[in-house]
């Protein structure tokens, strides 16, 4: 079986400076895959590339088996066109940190409008499909709230029933919980971890570590744009091979300590 | 409670009484006498009140002002066609477009109305006919009355104008918006027509409505090329009868007329687009609990 997620040698920059410098892992279907790291250590841009929003200068990214961005022809590689980067685009699911709700609809709406825009289901059946999966992230009755009538915990779940509606193969999540209050962290976890037990693949970006450690079947530390270490959540939280992550998880142990 | 706050007398219960504002007073009572001798100058003025009362309702003064909002509604309809296309060139990646979208912006900004309209009227001079080859063809004296000079020449004004306004009103639009919707797989034109311009048009409403308040007065500007809106008729009729003041009461008032039903309705459809940012069912949420 092929691989879920497929990085070789990822590079990118912005400008002069390298935020990515040669990146490879793979993610297998049904796994949780979890990256840390420090603020600006590349993991945010990592996983915009899987889905393009983020283009990539050099290495390969294959999702689902696809190559990211471009398609392999004539032996050159061509970028993808609107429609194809569409259709490329759907098969992931994307979990923003600052949740990135559409305005001007309803929790209902948010869910639907990719459905009924993207697939042209019709909107009764988006719909039923919709509640239920505000059901599912625990939303039951929220459907016709606008997104500044709802805490930022509830949006975030929105957010979710909006990314799985589109039946993705993978979620990805940024930082899903980094802009909540700390009051709210939870509710978001619960949900992604209940994601987590049925078996999808997911790729979390975050801050949690216990919630990495706990969650994540893997988890790979990133910093100054390069991959530190990759190991099992066990491994990589109990006995860290590299100096850096384990600089880096005393660090954080001190502080929650402190 | 220590020593010393207990030798601090406790206030609980005395009569709390407000500052004075007897500066307040003053000024109010000097806007009302200004008002009173202003209002008293006019009652006592040289007005014939008849005459406006009479002229109100006259046939040309109706359809002068029908031709008024005519002008206004298709003007409008034509710049805010103008401003949208414009201002989507303006954003885009093709340097020709956006070259030649602030080309346009430029020269329709950079002259006078009042020049434009001459120029529209007077095409002629530069092209004496106008058509398809081989299928249609006209003078283009007979092509660019009145009425098509000042539609084209408003219009097409007021498109450089809208244009920047709905460029900012998509600039307004949170990048985030844009990456969700590309994220669910949206492709670029169903992500303007679904996530950018719905959001567009709730923040470009009062600035719209500003310029279709303002497109109503400057359509009088029309007159000088002799399209019959109301203030042309207005001085059709004054030339005749002299009651110079009386005609142009009668024009105020149909003009503060469509300006108060136009403020109205500007309100009606802000709050119809601002539902999405009325938090006030926030507080409903929360004594229903959290719901999970």
């Amino acid at each position: 079986m092929i691989p879920a997620i497929v990085a070789r040698n990822v590079r990118k920059s912005f400008g002069q400076v390298e935020v990515l410098r040669g990146i490879t892992l793979e993610v297998r279907f049904g796994e949780v895959f979890g990256m840390i790291g420090p603020s600006g250590s590349g993991k945010s841009t990592f996983l915009r590339c899987l889905n393009s929003l983020e283009t990539v200068d050099d290495g390969d990214v294959y999702v689902n088996g696809e190559f990211v961005g471009y398609r392999f022809q004539d032996g050159v590689l061509r970028q993808l066109d609107d429609r194809e980067l569409s259709a490329q685009r759907m098969r992931t699911g994307m979990v923003f940190q600052r949740f990135n709700l559409f305005a001007h609809m309803t929790a209902l709406e948010n869910v639907c409008c990719g459905p009924m825009v993207v697939q042209g289901v019709a909107r009764e059946e988006a719909h039923k499909t919709g509640r239920a999966l505000l059901d599912q992230v625990g939303l039951k009755g929220y459907y016709d709230r606008y997104p500044v009538q709802l805490s930022g915990g509830q949006q975030q779940r929105v957010a979710i029933a909006r990314a799985m509606a589109m039946k993705p193969e993978i979620l990805l999540f940024d930082e899903p919980t980094s802009a909540l209050d700390p009051e709210l962290v939870d509710e978001v976890l619960e949900t992604i971890k209940a994601l987590a037990k049925e078996g999808r693949t997911m790729v979390v970006v975050t801050h949690e570590l216990a919630f990495a450690r706990d969650v994540c079947d893997r988890v790979a530390f990133m910093d100054e744009g390069q991959l530190v270490e990759c190991a099992t959540s066990a491994e990589l939280f109990g006995a860290p091979k590299m100096p850096r992550t384990r600089d880096f998880l005393q660090r954080l142990n001190a502080q929650a300590a402190a | 409670m220590d020593e010393i706050g207990t030798r601090l007398p406790p206030m609980a219960g005395v009569v709390r009484v407000g500052l004075r504002h007897p500066v307040r007073w003053i000024i109010a009572a000097l806007c009302v006498v200004v008002l009173v001798i202003v209002g008293r100058a006019f009652a006592y003025g040289q007005i014939e009140w008849a005459y406006v009362g009479r002229f109100l309702t006259a046939k040309a003064i109706v359809q002068g002002f029908g031709n008024t909002l005519l002008l206004t509604a298709l003007a409008m309809a034509l710049g805010i066609i103008l401003g949208l296309i414009a201002a989507l060139m303006r954003l885009s990646e093709n340097p020709v477009a956006k070259a030649i979208a602030g080309g346009y912006i430029w020269f329709f900004r950079g002259t006078p109305i009042y020049l434009q309209l001459l120029l529209w009227f007077n095409l002629a001079l530069i092209f004496p006919s106008v058509g398809i080859p081989g299928l249609w063809e006209a003078r283009m004296v007979d092509v660019m009355t009145p009425f098509w000079a000042a539609l084209l020449g408003l219009g097409v004004c007021q498109g450089a104008y809208t244009a920047e306004v709905i460029r900012a009103g998509i600039l307004s639009v949170d990048a985030g918006q844009v990456e969700a919707a590309r994220a669910v797989g949206m492709r670029g034109p169903q992500v303007m027509r679904h996530i950018v311009l719905p959001q567009t048009l709730r923040i470009i409403t009062p600035p719209i409505s500003n310029e279709v308040i303002g497109m109503l007065k400057h359509t009088s500007i029309a007159a000088v090329i002799s399209y019959n809106e109301v203030m042309h008729t207005a001085s059709m009729i004054y030339f005749v009868n002299n009651r110079v003041i009386e005609m142009l009461i009668v024009c105020s008032i149909y003009y503060l007329a469509a300006v108060t039903i136009l403020s109205i309705l500007q309100s009606l459809l802000e709050k119809r687009l601002g539902r999405s940012l009325n938090r006030s069912s926030r507080r409903v949420a929360s004594e229903e609990g959290a719901g999970a």
